[in-house]
């Protein structure tokens, strides 16, 4: 019938001996080795960028000094003129902010911190989700209900509320306690997912089978359950990940992350709170939001991947 | 298959109040962890605004008389939990002395008005577009625009609003920067009022529908691709029915289900994911409310607006567990 795969494959290209183009040749290549998959490849090499961002980027860039705000303020990146009419400087090429502190350095130092904040969390939040997950579908009854119930609430209470009292408590908070308090909101999300899988492989035929040949719960749920979830991991991992940035950059924009510590959300928060916006100093916010762009790209490409690795029905289009 | 029906509905309406109670009795907790004192808050804010204030000792006293805050804990629980159960709030620390459901009465229609035009829009765009990703007679150009477009997918909202705000409000001056209608409109059911709402609307809309159609998309083109290989799809084809006929009765309809599930999830989170656009777009809706409300340690108006939000939120997953067993009969009633 009608499949785009022999319609896309133009006619001029020389079939080989099993009556194959080249371009069939190379699709069934990439069916032998789904890891080989451009989507995966792209994702991981832009994120790598990041990290490569933030290890060579203190190397061969003063991260120390501008901290501090000891360059011109307000300056513009190379190239372009900032307010006062003048052309920007070489030492700080991305341009500064009001306090004269150098962009390129604040996204050295941002950039893997938002980074961490989000792996640390989805880590936490995952190993959590699989856990109850498991537990609830595999257990059922009362367990079941209370860690339902338990899910619920997180998601219903807003993580504003919780962020707020505990930075009142401590007077500041640290990355690391900023990815606890993410991990807190991100775990019922695979909770929920990984139940509904259980559940509903509970009652598929391999299971069945393995139950009606005697195998023990144990061996039903490591060695029958879990190999089929590990694709669908993955996923929810790196979804996770890209949700706990955005809830992260989402209270760092609000003024309610870390003070002390330079992130891309709080590099935007200042830009607001200066009002970059109405006094036309793009790079301020600009940089940060576009560096906070690509993290996202490359986690979507790799999810995106991850999706036609496990489902091969996706990876025809 | 009856009672057991009746088991499933009962115990989930025995979770939902069960949610909304503890959830309930959690915000009343959390804030009083918090070492910063409302009233002295409150106090500081007056000091600031009209020099010094004689006998604050005295007006504390009374202050704290007045909220309750002198009682044992368990009478301002039993307090709490009685009056929210009537929807009274008490009145704002910060705004003193406005009642507290007031101001989330003035609050939720901007927020409900505003979320639920942007769901809307990204819903069926969203929806649309990931099914053009998997249908094969989708135009070449389509193809390879869509997945461009997702480079906006899982942004916050408030990074795609500063993108538009810089683009359509200070660059190009075609809306309003911040505010729900005009400074020189009365609010009232008149041409002129609600064109200014609107005006005002779009830009907060776009941001959200920008950034969250993607995620409507993807979840779409991974049902159509099942829809596609189904032996109904398949006969449809072999019987020769026109192809955007196929698409829209057969295809869409049948992998739209799992979709309009996750469309009930999304409206309870409405006015938690909103917070940040309102922040930025200066929007009196329960969002802004919430971070105000925070920044002033307003505690009766975060206990009220974290209510509404708790009980729409449980809401929603309550619908969404009752229509997940319709969907995937593989979940057992009952569990």
């Amino acid at each position: 019938m009608s499949d785009p795969t022999n319609a896309a494959a133009p006619e001029t290209a020389a079939p080989d001996m099993a009556g194959l183009t080249k371009r069939q040749l190379k699709r069934m290549k990439r069916f032998d080795n789904p890891w080989n998959n451009p989507k995966l490849i792209w994702g991981i090499t832009l994120l790598m960028g990041i990290v490569a961002l933030g290890i060579f980027g203190r190397i061969f860039w003063d991260t120390d000094l501008v901290f501090t705000g000891a360059v011109m303020p307000s300056q513009a990146p190379v190239g372009f003129e900032n307010l006062r009419g003048q052309v920007g400087l070489a030492s700080s090429p991305l341009g500064t902010d009001v306090a004269g502190k150098d962009l390129l350095a604040l996204l050295i130092v941002g950039a893997p911190n938002s980074l961490y904040v989000g792996v640390l969390a989805s880590l936490i939040g995952m190993s959590l989700g699989i856990f109850l997950g498991f537990t609830a579908g595999y257990t059922g009854g009362r367990v079941d209900d209370v860690i339902r119930v338990g899910s619920d609430v997180m998601i219903t209470i807003p993580p504003l509320l919780i962020l707020v009292v505990v930075q009142a408590s401590f007077g500041d908070i640290t990355l690391t306690m900023m990815s606890l308090l993410i991990a807190a909101f991100v775990w019922q999300s695979p909770t929920r997912l990984i139940r509904a899988q259980v559940l509903s492989m509970r009652e598929s035929g391999y299971v069945q089978m393995a139950r009606l040949s005697g195998a023990s719960d144990r061996h039903i749920m490591f060695r029958e359950m879990l190999p089929n979830l590990v694709p669908y991991l993955f996923g929810s991992f790196i979804a996770n990940v890209t949700t706990s940035i955005v809830t992260a950059v989402g209270l760092e924009v609000l003024g309610l992350g870390p003070q002390r510590v330079p992130t891309l959300g709080r590099v935007i928060y200042d830009a607001i709170d200066s009002a970059a916006l109405t006094r036309d100093m793009w790079w301020w916010w600009g940089f940060p939001t576009v560096l906070l762009m690509v993290m996202f790209i490359g986690l979507l490409l790799i999810n995106l991947g991850l999706d036609e690795v496990s489902n091969p029905r996706l990876r025809r289009l | 298959m009856a009672t057991g029906l009746a088991r499933y509905l009962l115990n989930r309406v025995f979770t939902l109040f069960l949610t909304v109670f503890i959830a309930a009795t959690l915000i009343w907790i959390i804030p009083r962890l918090s070492p910063v004192n409302p009233i002295d808050a409150m106090l500081g804010r007056m000091a600031s605004g009209g020099g010094t204030i004689e006998n604050s000792g005295a007006i504390m006293e009374q202050l704290m008389e007045r909220f309750g805050f002198n009682d044992p804990w368990y009478v301002q629980y039993w307090l709490y939990i009685k009056n929210t159960l009537t929807f009274d709030f008490g009145l704002s620390t910060n705004s003193f002395p406005t009642p507290v459901a007031q101001m989330i009465g003035d609050a939720l229609p901007w927020t409900i008005g505003l979320m639920m035009v942007a769901l809307i829009i990204t819903f069926i765009i969203g929806n649309l577009l990931g099914a053009l990703m998997v249908w094969e007679h989708t135009p070449r150009p389509w193809k390879a625009v869509i997945p461009a477009m997702m480079v906006f997918t899982s942004m916050p909202p408030i990074l795609s609003g500063l993108l538009l705000m810089y683009i359509f409000s200070s660059t190009l001056p075609w809306f309003p920067l911040n505010g729900a209608y005009g400074i020189r409109v009365e609010p009232e059911w008149s041409l002129s009022f609600i064109g200014s709402v609107i005006h005002h609307g779009v830009l907060p809309a776009m941001s959200i529908v920008v950034v969250t159609f993607g995620f409507w998309a993807l979840g779409m083109r991974g049902l159509m691709i099942t829809v596609q290989g189904e032996d109904y799809t398949v006969l449809a084809k072999a019987k020769g029915l026109k192809k955007r006929y196929i698409l829209y009765k057969y295809m869409i309809r049948n992998a739209i289900l799992p979709q309009i599930t996750a469309f009930a999830l999304k409206i309870g989170m409405l006015v938690a994911g909103q917070v940040l656009v309102e922040r930025i777009f200066a929007y009196p809706g329960m969002g802004k409310l919430l971070y105000d409300a925070i920044l002033t340690q307003d505690y009766p108006v975060i206990q009220g607006v974290s209510f509404v939000i708790i009980l729409m939120t449980a809401l929603a997953v309550f619908l969404v567990d009752l229509l997940y067993p319709l969907i995937d009969p593989r979940i057992r009633l009952g569990g």
